[in-house]
């Protein structure tokens, strides 16, 4: 489903992707650990399309599709999504506006036509149960005054109303008690599917517990240095980043 | 250099002394003598102080040459040439409200419609009432905005003819909004109106009262407007003004509210129209514990200039102010948001607020944002802030990558952020014609149907 080759992406002329090569099949779920500064979220906004970053070196194909061509909206309408690290608080827009319009947009992409504010309003119901989430964070504006944890349960509520094909969780986990946690984790669990893969960003294991990951891959200052099971996790968990920071630098010196 | 010309040119001032002579013998036939010396006084004063230049403090960010340079002829009768058709996209859908319609400055009993009001409440114009019932306007006509500080008001107090009057008694509620609708249809040259509007409401009434500013065809205008609005203790008064001229108008309005205690004014500006408009708000918080709401939305493109000047004045104690006004501002357009805020000595316990937030679409769009405190009490609040700054790409990029294309996005940010403004507009049918109005000016605004 995707294919990520040799990709080097850079901000304000620093390189922050210094050639990641990942392949995601359908069904799976892969998770991308690192420390601090690795270019994990880098990685996660560049799959979505963020503009600011320049992409120097590499290509990514998403069901053989160049997707560093599409813009953002052409990735979303075409099956991509990301759960923001930090979901963007937007004053004075509805958040079950922004969502119809999200979906009748895809949707007018697919040559469907838009659904009808019943039954939108039934596809929310029902994912809203999903989440457990409040009705009145519905009628507010997008992620003004959410807390830190409904506003990564709103994006996962996002997540669950457009359906995505490859779903990039970019540090979902990051604030969340344990109760939200698993809330989150639930919802997640609940969109996997054979013809769906995830990406799933973080920082810690924790989250892995909840959402148990096919393959497991450690991003280093911009490279992915190791790979392998959900037992890869548990090893980060025990050792922490810096043996294998270590022997990334060994790696780079070689 | 251009200033000193612009100084030195008494072409309106000229223009306004002339025609003032010609009109002044007919006023005094029409049953409106007992105005004549404050007409004559407020004329005298005009022609001792002159329009003001960027000098002026009050002014420094506007340039008015092109009015000042401009021999204004005043507004010819109109009735006959228009026809209700032309007036229907003015109104408002779904109020059955009382629709004062003045054309060139002249009330136009034909076109204005009055459902039934309650008792004692009077909405009509204000020449009719001058011939009528005068003891009913002395109190309050020309007693509160003062000409002799402000140009404008003198120019609009000595052409004192025409305008609306509404007045509400003690304890009585008018459900359906006040809509005064002033037209102009510019003639052949420039041509200048002078609307007064009038609005006295007794303790305990509520009200709210709209003044909608409209042209019909192009050419060359200046509207010169002044509004007194005495609201009685206790009182909860609603005041929207929509300026929506022609791309060749000049504006120049005063609200001169008159608080009593315990009331509550809110004040709604909304400018999309003129090349030149200045808008100016002067409550003055009277009573203990008055409070006054003033908010404002200005959009200008183009070469637009729309400036908004505040004086709110608190001169009781416990009496609250809160000013939110919201500029966007595209092509070479210019914005001034000038917000002063005097607490006199005895307003202790005075909590006034003030903020303005601005959003520059384009390189060459302006805003001059200035806060300024006089404060003679000692215990008071009082707050102010302001921000400039585009529109948020990381929330652009949140709405693309949920599918939204860009363009939308765009329009849908512009849109809430002008949205906000609409959303505190409490009388329905005003709120929904204003939003209608507003996703028109917003650039590719069509994409916002079925999403606002």
């Amino acid at each position: 489903m995707l294919e990520i080759k040799n990709l080097h992406a850079k901000i304000n002329g620093r390189e922050i992707l210094k050639g990641v090569d990942l392949t995601v099949r359908a069904g799976e779920v892969h998770s991308i650990m690192g420390p601090n500064g690795s270019g994990k979220s880098t990685l996660a906004q560049v799959l979505a399309g963020r503009e600011s970053y320049e992409i120097t070196h590499g290509e990514v194909l998403y069901r053989g599709k160049n997707l560093l061509e599409m813009s953002p909206e052409e990735r979303a309408c075409e099956g991509v999504f990301l759960a923001f690290q930090y979901p963007v608080e937007i004053p004075g827009v509805n958040n079950t506006y922004f969502l119809k319009a999200a979906v009748n947009a895809i949707r007018k992409y697919h040559g469907q036509e838009e659904l009808d504010a019943m039954d939108f309003l039934a596809l929310m119901k029902n994912k809203m149960k999903l989440l457990d989430m409040d009705e009145g964070l519905l009628n507010r504006s997008v992620n003004e005054g959410f807390s830190g944890g409904e506003k990564k349960r709103n994006e996962i509520f996002h997540m669950a109303v457009l359906q995505p094909t490859l779903a990039i969780l970019d540090e979902t986990d990051s604030g969340l008690d344990i109760d939200a946690m698993k809330i989150v984790a639930n919802g997640v669990n609940a969109l996997r599917s054979p013809d769906r893969a995830m990406l799933v960003v973080t920082h810690y294991q924790r989250l892995l517990n909840y959402i148990v990951p096919d393959f497991v891959h450690v991003l280093v200052d911009g490279r992915i240095v190791r790979s392998g099971g959900k037992e890869l996790a548990l090893e980060l968990e025990e050792q922490g980043y810096v043996g294998i920071e270590a022997e990334a630098t060994q790696l780079t010196k070689v | 250099m251009t200033e000193t010309m612009t100084r030195n040119d008494t072409r309106a001032l000229d223009g306004f002394l002339q025609s003032f002579k010609s009109l002044e013998p007919t006023w005094s036939r029409n049953g409106q003598r007992w105005l004549q010396p404050v007409r004559r006084a407020a004329m005298a004063r005009l022609a001792e102080i002159g329009f003001p230049t960027v000098h002026d403090e009050d002014w420094r960010f506007t340039n008015l040459a092109p009015i000042v340079t401009t021999a204004f002829q005043p507004a010819a009768e109109a009735a006959a040439s228009v026809d209700a058709g032309s007036l229907t996209p003015f109104a408002f859908a779904g109020c059955d409200c009382t629709r004062l319609v003045f054309l060139n400055g002249r009330f136009a009993p034909g076109l204005s419609t009055s459902p039934l009001l309650p008792a004692g409440v009077r909405a009509g114009s204000l020449a009719q009432t001058l011939a009528d019932d005068r003891v009913a306007l002395e109190p309050h006509l020309a007693r509160h905005e003062d000409f002799q500080q402000e140009a404008f008001s003198a120019l609009n107090t000595a052409f004192l003819t025409d305008g609306a009057f509404v007045s509400v008694p003690r304890g009585t509620v008018v459900e359906q909004p006040i809509h005064i609708l002033y037209v102009t249809l510019p003639g052949d040259g420039p041509v200048a109106t002078h609307p007064r509007t009038l609005v006295v409401t007794g303790d305990d009434s509520q009200v709210s009262v709209v003044e909608d500013f409209v042209s019909l065809g192009d050419g060359t205008h200046l509207s010169n407007a002044v509004t007194e609005l005495v609201v009685g203790d206790g009182s909860v008064v609603g005041h929207y003004l929509i300026q929506r001229e022609s791309r060749q108008a000049f504006h120049v309005s005063t609200l001169r509210g008159q608080q009593g205690r315990s009331s509550s004014l809110t004040s709604h500006t909304v400018l999309m129209g003129g090349a030149l408009t200045r808008r100016n708000i002067h409550p003055v918080l009277a009573g203990e514990g008055a409070e006054c709401l003033i908010n404002g939305l200005f959009m200008a493109n183009g070469r637009q200039h729309m400036d908004n000047y505040m004086k709110v004045e608190h001169a009781s104690p416990h009496c609250a102010s809160r000013q939110v006004y919201k500029g966007i501002l595209d092509g070479q357009s210019h914005g001034v948001f000038h917000g002063r805020i005097i607490v006199h000595k005895d307003a202790q316990k005075t909590d006034a607020k003030q903020t303005n937030m601005n959003l520059l679409l384009s390189e060459d769009a302006q805003i001059d944002t200035k806060p300024q405190l006089e404060i003679y009490a000692d215990d008071v609040k009082c707050t102010h802030g302001a921000t400039v700054g585009q529109i948020d790409d990381e929330a652009i990029f949140y709405l693309r990558s949920r599918g939204i294309p860009e363009a939308s996005a765009r329009a849908l940010l512009l849109y809430a952020f002008a949205g906000d403004m609409l959303q505190r507009m409490k009388v329905e049918p005003i709120r929904r014609h204003l939003e209608r109005l507003v996703s028109q000016w917003v650039p590719q605004g069509n994409l916002l149907e079925g999403v606002r």
